[in-house]
């Protein structure tokens, strides 16, 4: 694992060979499914590229990963330089997804980079049915798209809201505070 | 809901099929057909669309006058909160349930990104506000493992926690017991849940100085040692409950009239609980023998014996029955718990972590700056990303952080169990009676707080 330069590193996706060839050329590369791999505190995280995605996930749920607890987004906007495998490009959208294997009692996290250009990832539902509010909520949040949901909606924000709040170009907003005098304190805004 | 930075804000009232309600709204059945039907059922029982629609052909005549779409919430007592659940009826029957969320959502988790570590815990108490350590204590150690101090808690304050969790825990399950017994018609069920309650909180009052929103675990340990005389408060506290647990049964559990209203209803299968990602109670009462504190321990719960409860219907007579008896096995592990509780420090001694103690800071300069600088910047937590899950009284609660080397989290997810098992609501509701609904929602067990965050 190299910490990943977002200047050194072309920020297009790169293609299967060269992954694989990446991968290869790693000392000891832990392949799950064709897809790079690290660990985070003993837990073991696969990073597929987007091309990879689905099959992966297909793979998993065939593996024994019968739950997908969770899906949600990271946006590195402010915070680009991140440790990730050899041939991942880093990009703006981060999609986490947590997977539990109840036989085997293991975890496994999957992290997907997807690009602020183009925010878009295959649906889960189809897979896991329990991923539909959590990608509803992923898309109300960060507005990446998942093609094939049946029903991609905002969750918790107003269904007219404009802008997506958890990215990090989303001011905190602040309510103006109004004083019995009848003046207005400003609404503060954190640099 | 408050609407923060209204420039960006526009009401698109003019756009078609954009009423004020929003694109959430149900859409008459005339609309969808099979399709919806796949999404509801097919998918998790992962039927072929000719199998749907040869479900879709048995369950209704799809006539404009027979059927209708009505609200029930977001200001209804037996939704917990504000949770919006659009019916389509015919009669009485629920043919169809669409649950609709957000109305508490307050923007926790960007608050998070605001807070540093020593304050993330006031904020994620205020999730699941029946269950509020549990909260703090998977924050707490998420933020330990980015630390790289998870295996040095002192001991004393590792049993601590998990003291703490467990009281916490009963505290949860009695509310349960409660607001169960007050939607389904055994109203005294409420003033008695409600009191077993107190008195639990007046416990962890006690111990944190407040009933709710503790702030006690913190990132290091907890915030205060157990006060004097905490031993004889807990045991009075299981003597009082185990008493009142058996007229419990007497009221609720043995009673016919009970009976006949959960047993069988809202029957949910193992397989449906797995693909909808439902986890604690629900996943249990299906016969899913998984329990994080067995499966993948955490705390010292591996050197502890208790049982993990399972039901073999799904019904919600199950999720009752488990909840009811969780409370048992709760005093059993806090029986040992007290056994066991070792002496020492309720606080990691880590310079980093944790302040200097209070006599230092009026006899040192450099304590007093130390006690400073941990108050208002905060300590540096190393870059990274970490994930813990551990079992809530609702299911996994987990949280997951990423830190960018600053004070503050760069992003802080708490994976919500009441969240993902409402989308077992549609499930469940199918088919039933709208009073079965009523037993359906109360038996999910969801607190909206953290549904919305």
């Amino acid at each position: 694992m190299t910490v990943a330069d977002p200047v050194a590193s072309p920020p297009d996706a790169p293609t299967d060979d060269a992954e694989a060839a990446a991968a290869e050329s790693a000392p000891s590369p832990v392949l799950v499914h064709g897809c790079a791999t690290s660990d985070s505190g003993g837990q073991l995280v696969v990073h597929p590229t987007r091309e990879q995605y689905l099959d992966l996930l297909r793979h998993l749920l065939d593996d024994g990963y019968v739950q997908c607890l969770d899906v949600f987004g990271v946006d590195y906007l402010l915070h680009p330089g991140r440790t990730l495998p050899d041939g991942i490009a880093p990009e703006r959208f981060e999609v986490v997804l947590l997977l539990i294997n109840h036989s085997a009692r293991t975890r496994l996290r999957v992290r997907v980079q997807v690009p602020v250009a183009d925010p878009t990832l295959p649906s889960l539902f189809t897979l896991w049915p329990g991923t539909e509010a959590p990608e509803r909520e992923t898309y109300d949040m960060f507005g990446v798209e998942f093609t094939g949901h049946p029903d991609l909606t905002r969750i918790l924000m107003p269904e007219d809201w404009v802008g997506h709040p958890l990215r990090k170009d989303f001011d905190v907003g602040a309510i103006p505070v109004q004083f019995s005098e009848g003046h207005t304190a400003p609404p503060k805004r954190p640099a | 809901m408050t609407a923060t930075g209204s420039s960006d804000r526009v009401i698109l009232s003019e756009t078609p099929f954009l009423t004020s309600e929003g694109e959430q709204e149900m859409r008459p059945r005339s609309e969808l057909g099979p399709d919806e039907l796949l999404r509801e059922v097919g998918s998790v029982l992962r039927m072929s669309e000719a199998e749907v629609a040869a479900l879709a052909q048995r369950v209704v005549e799809p006539s404009e006058d027979q059927t209708m779409i009505i609200n029930m919430g977001p200001q209804h007592p037996s939704t917990h909160g504000v949770l919006r659940l659009m019916l389509e009826l015919q009669g009485e029957t629920v043919l169809r349930c669409k649950p609709i969320v957000g109305y508490l959502h307050t923007g926790m988790e960007k608050t998070g990104e605001q807070l540093t570590y020593l304050q993330g815990p006031t904020n994620v108490t205020r999730m699941d506000y029946a269950s509020p350590l549990s909260n703090e204590l998977v924050f707490s150690m998420a933020t330990e493992k980015l630390l790289g101090i998870d295996g040095d808690i002192p001991e004393r304050a590792v049993w601590i926690r998990m003291l703490m969790v467990e009281i916490n825990r009963m505290a949860s399950h009695l509310l349960f017991l409660a607001t169960n017994g007050m939607d389904i018609g055994a109203v005294s069920m409420m003033i008695y849940g409600w009191r077993e309650r107190e008195i639990v909180l007046r416990f962890l009052q006690k111990v944190t100085g407040l009933r709710m929103n503790h702030n006690y675990i913190r990132p290091g340990g907890v915030a205060a040692d157990m006060p004097p005389g905490w031993r004889d408060d807990v045991l009075e506290l299981i003597d009082i409950i185990t008493p009142r647990l058996v007229e419990y049964d007497t009221l609720m559990t043995d009673q016919p009239i009970w009976r006949e209203r959960l047993q069988g209803v809202g029957v949910l299968t193992a397989q449906e609980a797995l693909a909808l990602g439902a986890t604690g109670p629900i996943l249990r009462s299906t016969g899913v023998a998984w329990d994080l504190r067995r499966d993948m321990p955490y705390l010292r719960y591996d050197e502890i014996e208790f049982d993990v409860l399972v039901g073999s219907y799904g019904d919600c007579f199950d999720r009752y029955a488990i909840r009811l008896n969780e409370v048992r096995e709760s005093m059993r592990i806090v029986r040992q718990i007290l056994d066991r509780m070792p002496k020492g420090d309720y606080r990691i001694q880590d310079k980093k972590v944790t302040p200097p103690p209070r006599g230092r800071i009026n006899e040192s300069m450099e304590a007093l700056i130390h006690h400073f600088k941990i108050f208002t910047e905060g300590f540096k937590v190393p870059e990274g990303e970490a994930y813990v899950g551990i079992e809530g009284p609702r299911g996994e609660i987990g949280c997951y952080i990423v830190s960018d080397g600053s004070a503050r989290p760069y992003r802080m997810h708490i994976r919500p169990p009441s969240f993902v098992n409402l989308q077992t609501l549609p499930h469940m509701m199918r088919g039933g009676l709208i009073a079965d609904g009523v037993a359906v929602i109360s038996s999910v067990d969801p607190i909206l707080g953290e549904v919305d965050r």
